[in-house]
């Protein structure tokens, strides 16, 4: 075992800061670091400064367009990405829908797709929950019934994530009602711009439209963009599932928002001394640092073990579960850390209509925060469901 | 001993719970909170009215109740309904401020539901410390920055603490005064809050008031106590909303074809929630019942208080978000509102951490 980089690893550090200094718009990562949204623009902006570097697909191979960097560099990058306040990378598009197109879809689903995705000529958003069914994904009811050249689509989707600004949807429907639920389910990709598609804004508790419901009444989709075969969309579906989780312990986002924690409290005052030399507070920041520093092993060691055999299973539940609860726990401190100054509501919507925000502006956003991330132990599978995998797999138990 | 409240209590409790249950729908208070003045004049009457107000004060300060448990009860109802009109903020503070000053008239006036109070006293060096204060007096003129200034922009008098002698972090030499909202070099910069509600940024550059009390510190010790138990009742009653709402969440919503309340995972947690939930509630008690007893017992009655619901809220909070998934997350559901309401008031008069080290510290001494 050797912890330390290799010294090829660190000339790939250098290049990923040498990148991030001279190419992430700074007006881009003072807003990231604020807490503030991006926009639309704002992300395609960023991919496009990345897919001119070849950078925006670090995890496709070669062949596709793909960086192809291993788990370390991988690594590295988020690690870098995150201490410079770098935009995230909206998923859907390149890390969930085009792993399932590399392994599943045809020749022509690939050559048209994929190269749409690095250009950003699409935006794709995922529509896999619907009201009945959240984390009880299989009893999804959408129903695509075959007629002719396509597929008629009736049905809704919910908590679908940037569906405002998406030209396609990725969708799982039901193609057989008369089977085992996991058995007559496929995998159909929509254009949002159909006749018949309807997307309602859900407002979130800190006052941010992120998510939507998207209706479905009528909607014809032609047949060849179904993804592999009728009624084997389950397959491929737990397939993408265990690709977004492969990033959930979101290492690089815990790093810099404990640095933000650390940076409010060395300047906020408790009782006449700094709050970071108050050793209760001190105490808990510690704790968590501690834990992050043992999970980013972790995830270094299971996507390095995965690096070799494919996608991981269970170590990605334990990586979700702790992951979350970290993310979750920083966030926490970050409200705690402002004092008064958490009860704002400094949401953009209120600096779009020039409402002066208080002192200091970076307390501005940590509470909307903390509410928002509690999505973290909901979605993509909640902690629930994740534990329950971890305890049927370890202990050949569950619930 | 006995823990059924008087019938009298009990008839407010009644007939404030029914009020707002019958008005005070989540359609209702969602109207509020977008309004422009972040409350609703209509119910601030109706509810003054029905005594909520008066509850408050004793009757030398010319109310009918003002005991720890008169304003335990009002403030727990508020908390069950996630009321965001200023009771906390402009009637028991501002108005027991008054009142421990002398102030009779205008205290028969807030009593009256005609008034708004806001007290500045909060400033943006001074987290939770009551005897930080920054804001001078010279001369006469109020000189300084408020922080996080509930109610202001409503407010028909600001009730600003300013320093006459001293050093900044000294409990002597804090004074009292009266500004009227349209005296001249006060500036309100007010915004929305996450929980509901409106505050403001407060500059004061030479501005006149009427002194109200050179003992500054020793009243909003006194009233700040109040505020502080009132606070953990509030939030006691949010926290019951929120357990209930979980508790016919889990036995509704079904996953895997059947409720999720059935797994035992989530049933444990329940169960955990509504232990914390008796937990809570007997520290109120323990808060509401000490108030008039000295002041070493009273703090220390009221920091366990504060820490106990600091703690106990955050699990309520977070575990009936999670135990909902997706729809906890959505602005327009009850508990979205409620579970802002528990976690805010972490943030109001010193926070689980702030409470912990005061009641160590009072241990001690």
């Amino acid at each position: 075992m050797d912890l330390s980089y290799t010294d090829e690893e660190l000339a790939f550090r250098d290049e990923v800061r040498a990148f991030m200094r001279d190419e992430l718009p700074k007006e881009m990562s003072d807003k990231i670091r604020l807490g503030d949204e991006l926009g639309k623009e704002g992300q395609e902006k960023w991919h496009a400064i990345l897919n001119s570097k070849g950078w925006l697909a670090p995890n496709w191979p070669k062949k596709f367009g793909g960086a192809e960097w291993n788990a370390v560099q991988r690594h590295i990058f988020e690690e870098e990405a995150a201490a410079h306040h770098a935009p995230r990378i909206v998923p859907f598009g390149l890390s969930m829908l085009a792993p399932v197109l590399q392994k599943f879809g045809s020749k022509e689903q690939q050559d048209y797709w994929l190269p749409r995705i690095l250009d950003g000529s699409d935006w794709w958003c995922q529509g896999y929950s619907e009201p009945g069914a959240g984390s009880d994904l299989a009893s999804l009811k959408t129903r695509a019934v075959r007629d002719g050249d396509h597929y008629i689509v009736n049905g809704q989707k919910t908590w679908t994530t940037l569906g405002q600004h998406a030209n396609m949807i990725f969708c799982l429907v039901r193609t057989d009602p008369d089977v085992k639920q996991q058995e007559g389910i496929s995998f159909l990709l929509i254009d949002m711009n159909t006749p018949g598609i309807e997307v309602r804004p859900i407002i979130l508790l800190d006052g941010t439209h992120e998510v939507n419901e998207v209706f479905f009444d009528d909607v014809k989709v032609p047949v060849e963009n179904l993804v592999g075969e009728e009624n084997k969309g389950w397959t491929y579906a737990k397939y993408l599932l265990t690709h977004e989780r492969t990033n959930i312990a979101g290492v690089g986002f815990s790093q810099a928002g404990l640095n933000t924690v650390k940076r409010i409290a060395r300047a906020e005052m408790a009782g006449g001394k700094p709050l970071m030399a108050n050793p209760h507070f001190a105490a808990r920041v510690a704790q968590v640092e501690i834990d992050l520093k043992a999970m980013a092993t972790s995830n270094l060691r299971i996507i390095s073990a995965a690096a070799a055999g494919g996608a991981p299973g269970v170590e990605a539940s334990m990586l979700k579960v702790k992951g979350t609860i970290i993310r979750q726990e920083i966030n926490d401190l970050a409200r705690r850390a402002v004092g008064p100054y958490a009860m704002p509501f400094a949401s953009e919507a209120i600096e779009g209509s020039n409402e002066a925000l208080p002192d200091p502006h970076e307390a501005g956003p940590v509470a909307a925060q903390y509410f928002n991330n509690r999505k973290l132990s909901i979605f993509g599978g909640s902690n629930e469901i994740q534990r329950g995998i971890i305890a049927k797999v370890m202990m050949g138990g569950g619930q | 001993m006995n823990f059924d409240l008087t019938e009298e209590r009990q008839m407010l409790q009644d007939s404030l719970r029914r009020y707002l249950r019958d008005k005070y729908s989540t359609a209702t208070r969602n109207q509020i909170l977008e309004s422009a003045g972040g409350m609703s004049a209509d119910v601030w009457a109706q509810l003054a009215e029905l005594g909520v107000i008066g509850a408050l004060f004793t009757e030398e300060q010319g109310g009918f109740g003002g005991a720890g448990f008169d304003i335990a009860v009002v403030f727990e109802e508020l908390g069950r309904a996630g009321v965001v009109e200023p009771f906390m903020d402009s009637a028991l503070i501002g108005g027991r401020v008054l009142a421990a000053c002398g102030k009779t008239e205008l205290v028969e006036e807030m009593i009256g539901g005609g008034l708004q109070l806001a007290v500045a006293h909060g400033e943006p060096t001074s987290r939770y410390d009551l005897s930080h204060v920054r804001t001078s007096v010279d001369g006469g003129k109020l000189n300084g920055r408020k922080a996080v200034v509930m109610n202001a922009e409503n407010a028909d008098h600001l009730i600003v603490s300013a320093r006459a002698s001293g050093d900044e972090a000294d409990e002597a030499g804090i004074s009292l005064y009266l500004v009227a909202k349209d005296a001249a070099g006060l500036n309100i910069q007010g915004y929305p809050l996450l929980a509901g509600g409106r505050a403001a940024e407060v500059t004061l550059d030479g501005v006149e008031g009427e002194l109200l009390t050179e003992d500054g510190f020793a009243v909003l010790g006194d009233v700040m106590a109040l505020a502080t138990m009132a606070q953990c009742a509030e939030t006691l009653g949010a926290m019951d909303t929120a357990t209930r709402l979980t508790n016919d969440y889990l036995g509704t919503r079904k996953q895997f074809g059947r409720p999720i309340g059935t797994f035992q995972a989530l049933a444990h947690r329940m169960a955990d929630m509504l232990i914390e939930m008796e937990q809570a509630r007997s520290a109120v008690i323990n808060a509401a019942g000490n108030l008039n007893e000295d002041t070493r017992t009273r703090d220390m009655n009221i920091s366990a208080a504060k820490n106990l619901l600091g703690r106990a809220g955050r699990l309520i909070a977070e575990e009936s978000i999670q135990m909902h998934g997706g729809i906890a997350m959505t602005q327009e559901y009850e508990l979205a509102h409620i579970a802002k309401r528990i976690t805010m008031a972490d943030h109001r008069f010193g926070d689980t951490d702030h409470h912990l080290e005061r009641f160590i510290a009072l241990s001690a001494a």
